[in-house]
């Protein structure tokens, strides 16, 4: 009965008015979305998509006929026949004052702030032509807290929305953020509980409106070695992601790819190669793939169920597998979940796989010596920041990666040098196979669809399925005849299914954002492989990304990355022959191999 | 509807809330019961709080009721208990009143299903604010919650909750016995002529201050006759409360009381008018949980201007403003009402006004308020 009033709820359409026009809308949404959804542009900065109304910035207040009071948009809902204006002189009066309040609290540091080109409180101080200097700055004097390497929250910036604290609490499950004293002394801190810590997600970050919470920055450091490179290479390594989410920094649609842009914007940038991190994660494929098939299979022989491969969680071979590219993922269960670090892959991530990759086969083709290559990452990802300086990955004493930049640096970089990203002619990323000069136009790979999807959750179970299969069939072309697993795409927060590799079954989960594991963990020994990502909708929906980042602009991300992937020449990371010539030329380098591609995980709790 | 149902009592009797916003009490009791309805039939838990923290200054009547009449008290959470087939029910209550009436209460709540929550520390004024209570019974943060929902459709633990203030629940057990008659308590607090302010509420110098019951059809020009507290010298009053309450002049007591009940007589030469509208707001800016703008920051900024030698009388008169519209709950929206309607009411007619306040300033203010 109630499902039933509920649809016919949805279904009748009421008409309110806003600012003089009739709109038709239905009941269940607020102001504010039938403004959105009409072009009539309402401000606020305590709202976002990902989160319910908290409708304490007071900013997308509007008047409505009857009412005594101003109202706030974004929480109340429309009814039929509501007179609203957004646009009065009362609204306008309250509106400027609440946006004056808020600027006073923010101590500006835009110039060298990596979001300034898209703060909305730039905007609307411009656009509503507040008097940003009416009251005194009034937080000069608080802290910076700073997460390992990655994160910070910069108190001095806060303006109090606590987007910062639903993104850590409601979204990712952690709760490491709160909100300690009360009135103007209110302040974002972390938690003092030994039994939680931050993951590095960087979540906050993306949802934080006027880069409070941020990632800890380091394109100064790049941005001098561009300048003053020595006798460095500057090799820089994008990843699958970002070629269909900067674009938007640059006013580019949603999802639009440009990877070919991304190559030479990285060039006129100083960089003196450019690699394409989907190489990388082809090689992850390739090695997380064949971990999983040989655990598999000694599954197999423990229990001697010939009928499927995948029917027990076996102590020995740590089934299910997990993935470990998602370095917010590997924190948190080195954190939380220490009994689960066996179950993870010891492949490397694929930025540490392309760099080690880089600093040993290519810098020898190429007669570099390797402590002259300074690798900088490309990002959708602030935990990428705290994997690079883990001692683990260390390739012949030296880290393979040398800095990371989130996607917000990257595109702040190139805005500070003048590189309009859209505008540039497409050039080809260098390959990590082929010494030599670093040549845009001839000589580079397609990337492999494979790859492609890594970016998107489920992209790495996808992948690695595909491969997978292609070991079990050993060639048989009729038995690995499948590509496509769509049970482990979409944006729902955990994905299920059985799928059939080689004609084996396997029980399989993607879960999508750190705030869904916990059922998951609660049943391990349902499944044989298990995808996580920290960020909700994976790297596409990272805490390095463009602001904003929203479901409906998560979804069109990875639309576009299944895209490239539906539409690449190759589509399994093994059918990449650079990477296969690289695996194998490893695999005579004795213990180079394994530092090359294998790693450890810490328990940390 | 039968005559013996307490409901049609409650509402044959004409009760109001008194907790202050004097909204009737069947329509609340039947708005819980509605939504217990609407529950799963095997599901249908609801739970009832007594609000007694009372934390607006000067008022005191609850604090006497629950002194004389706590059996009294509890009986009327009992009605709602067996009208709502509610489990349980909580007497959330002032951190120095527990400490006082510790034994009485906990003998008139023994054996009945009424658990007495003593308001945490520090929960301050908000803390009586009944969302923020719902949050403090929690656990969590003492602040607001957004409404909807509202607390009779998912108050604690989600649960439909009916909150009421203590005289409500006396009166309900009066309407019930048959001896209710339409009366409010009032406290009526009188001001030493020369106060020394420091910190508002707790070192303010009370010369007197009593509970009286008086009909709630008396105006408040009555009450202080009748009390014999009318001041022989030139006076004005606060109502509700010290810190929101409305200030008026002597000459605009021809209505009966509204709100919470209480009346502050202050006199009206004696107080320095930018002491008191600075207590005023620095209780507000002491007060303020912090969760929206226009409380956390209006309240500061007002207060930083309060403080300057050259106050821009028209900014905080903005500031003000917007606390009163666009604040998230009640205690922001009433943060600017004793300063606005003192500076209304009252300072106009001060003699030497222009001696307390440079006569320029005087000037822009009544200019700004009128």
């Amino acid at each position: 009965m109630f499902f039933v009033e509920l649809s016919l709820g949805m279904l009748k359409k009421i008409t309110i008015t806003i600012n003089g026009k009739k709109i038709q809308c239905s009941p269940d949404e607020t102001i504010f979305k039938v403004a959105k959804n009409n072009d009539i542009e309402i401000p606020g900065l305590c709202g976002h998509p990902d989160f319910p109304p908290k409708a304490n910035c007071r900013v997308c207040v509007v008047e409505i006929k009857g009412y005594n009071k101003l109202v706030t948009s974004c929480s109340e809902k429309a009814t039929d026949g509501m007179v609203i204006s957004t646009i009065s002189e009362r609204v306008k009066k309250a509106r400027n004052l609440n946006l004056e309040l808020i600027f006073a609290e923010h101590i500006e540091k835009c110039p060298t702030c990596a979001i300034n080109s898209s703060c909305r409180l730039l905007y609307y101080a411009e656009k509503y032509k507040i008097e940003v200097r009416r009251f005194g700055e009034r937080k000069t004097e608080r802290k910076t807290y700073k997460f390992a390497n990655a994160v910070e929250i910069d108190g001095s910036q806060c303006i109090d929305c606590r987007n910062c604290v639903d993104a850590c609490s409601m979204l990712q499950k952690i709760n490491y953020l709160e909100i300690k004293g009360k009135g103007i002394n209110q302040e974002i801190t972390p938690s003092k509980d030994l039994e939680v810590d931050c993951i590095y997600c960087g979540q906050c970050a993306l949802h934080c409106p006027v880069n409070s919470a941020a990632e800890q920055s380091e394109w100064q450091e790049v941005e001098k070695l561009l300048q003053n490179p020595g006798d460095k290479k500057l090799v820089a390594m994008f990843a699958p992601s970002i070629r269909v989410s900067i674009g938007e920094e640059f006013g580019l649609p949603y999802g639009k790819v440009v990877t070919g842009q991304l190559a030479a914007a990285l060039r006129k940038l100083g960089f003196n190669y450019v690699f394409d991190v989907i190489f990388g994660a082809d090689i992850t494929t390739v090695v997380e793939a064949s971990e999983l098939v040989t655990k598999l299979k000694a599954a197999k022989q423990i229990t001697g169920d010939q009928s499927a491969i995948g029917n027990r969680q076996s102590a020995i071979s740590h089934l299910p597998m997990i993935t470990s590219c998602c370095p917010g993922w590997v924190k948190y269960a080195e954190f939380y979940h220490p009994e689960l670090l066996p179950n993870l892959t010891s492949a490397r991530s694929p930025h540490v796989h392309l760099a080690g990759a880089i600093k040993t086969y290519w810098a020898e083709k190429s007669g570099i010596d390797p402590k002259n290559i300074i690798t900088v990452s490309i990002m959708p990802c602030t935990a990428k920041k705290f994997e690079a300086i883990r001692k683990e990955l260390a390739v012949n004493g030296a880290r393979p990666v040398d800095h990371v930049l989130t996607t917000r640096e990257f595109a702040f970089l190139l805005k500070r040098n003048k590189i309009s990203l859209g505008k540039l002619k497409p050039e080809n990323s260098d390959n990590p196979a082929r010494a030599g000069k670093s040549d845009p136009n001839s000589g580079a790979i397609q990337p492999n669809g494979a790859g492609s999807i890594y970016g998107a959750s489920g992209g790495v179970m996808e992948s690695a399925l595909r491969t997978a299969a292609a070991l079990i069939c050993k060639g048989d072309k009729i038995c690995d005849n499948r590509i496509d697993f769509k049970e482990a795409r979409g944006m729902e927060g955990v994905k299920e299914a059985d799928v059939t590799i080689g004609g084996h079954k396997l029980r399989i989960a993607v879960v999508n954002g750190i705030g869904h594991i916990s059922p998951i963990i609660k049943k391990l020994a349902d499944y044989d492989y298990i995808e996580v990502m920290a960020c909700p909708g994976g790297c596409i929906g990272g805490g390095g990304q463009p602001i904003p980042t929203t479901p409906e602009i998560r979804r069109l991300r990875a639309e576009a990355l299944y895209k490239i992937d539906k539409n690449a020449p190759l589509r399994k990371a093994h059918e990449n022959k650079g990477v296969m010539e690289i695996l194998k030329w490893l695999k005579t380098k004795g213990k180079l191999e394994s530092q090359v591609l294998h790693t450890k995980y810490i328990k940390r709790g | 509807m039968a005559d013996n149902n307490i409901l049609y009592k409650i509402k044959k009797a004409g009760l109001i809330g008194r907790g202050g916003a004097c909204f009737p009490v069947w329509k609340k009791w039947t708005a819980v019961k509605n939504a217990i309805d609407e529950r799963p039939e095997n599901d249908r838990k609801s739970c009832v709080i007594c609000n007694a923290s009372e934390g607006e200054p000067d008022v005191k009547k609850d604090f006497y009721i629950l002194k004389n009449h706590p059996e009294k008290v509890i009986a009327g959470m009992l009605l709602a208990l067996a009208y709502l087939g509610a489990k349980r029910g909580y007497l959330y209550i002032n951190a120095n009143y527990y400490r006082i009436l510790r034994a009485k209460l906990e003998k008139a709540a023994d054996g009945t299903p009424v658990e007495i929550l003593v308001k945490p520390s520090g929960a301050g004024y908000i803390g009586g604010e009944e969302t923020s209570i719902l949050n403090a019974i929690e656990g969590k943060r003492i602040e607001p919650r957004l409404k909807p929902p509202f607390p009779f459709k998912a108050g604690l633990f989600g649960l439909p909750t009916l909150l009421n203030n203590v005289e409500t629940f006396y009166n309900v057990a009066l309407v019930e016995e048959g001896s209710y008659r339409p009366d409010r308590f009032v406290t009526i607090i009188e001001q030493s002529p020369k106060p020394t302010f420091k910190a508002f509420a707790r070192l303010r110098k009370i010369t007197k201050r009593e509970v009286f019951l008086f009909p709630e059809d008396w105006t408040m020009e009555k009450i202080l006759k009748k009390s014999g507290r009318l001041p022989s010298y030139k006076f004005f009053v606060q109502l509700g409360g010290g810190a929101s309450g409305m200030v008026l002049n002597s000459s605009q007591l021809k209505n009966p009381l509204a709100g919470s009940g209480s009346i502050t007589i202050y006199n009206l030469e004696n107080h320095d008018p930018m002491e008191l509208i600075r207590q005023w707001i620095g209780f507000f800016y002491g007060e303020s949980c912090g969760k929206c703008v226009p409380c956390r920051e209006g309240t500061f900024r007002v207060k930083e201007q309060l403080e300057k030698n050259d106050v821009n009388w028209p900014l905080v008169k903005e500031l003000l403003n917007n606390l009163a519209e666009t604040s998230f709950c009640g205690l922001g929206c009433s943060a600017p009402i004793a300063i606005t309607s003192y500076f209304k009411n009252v300072f106009p007619l001060i003699s030497d006004k222009n001696n307390v306040l440079a006569s320029s300033q005087s000037k822009t203010v009544c200019e700004c308020f009128s």
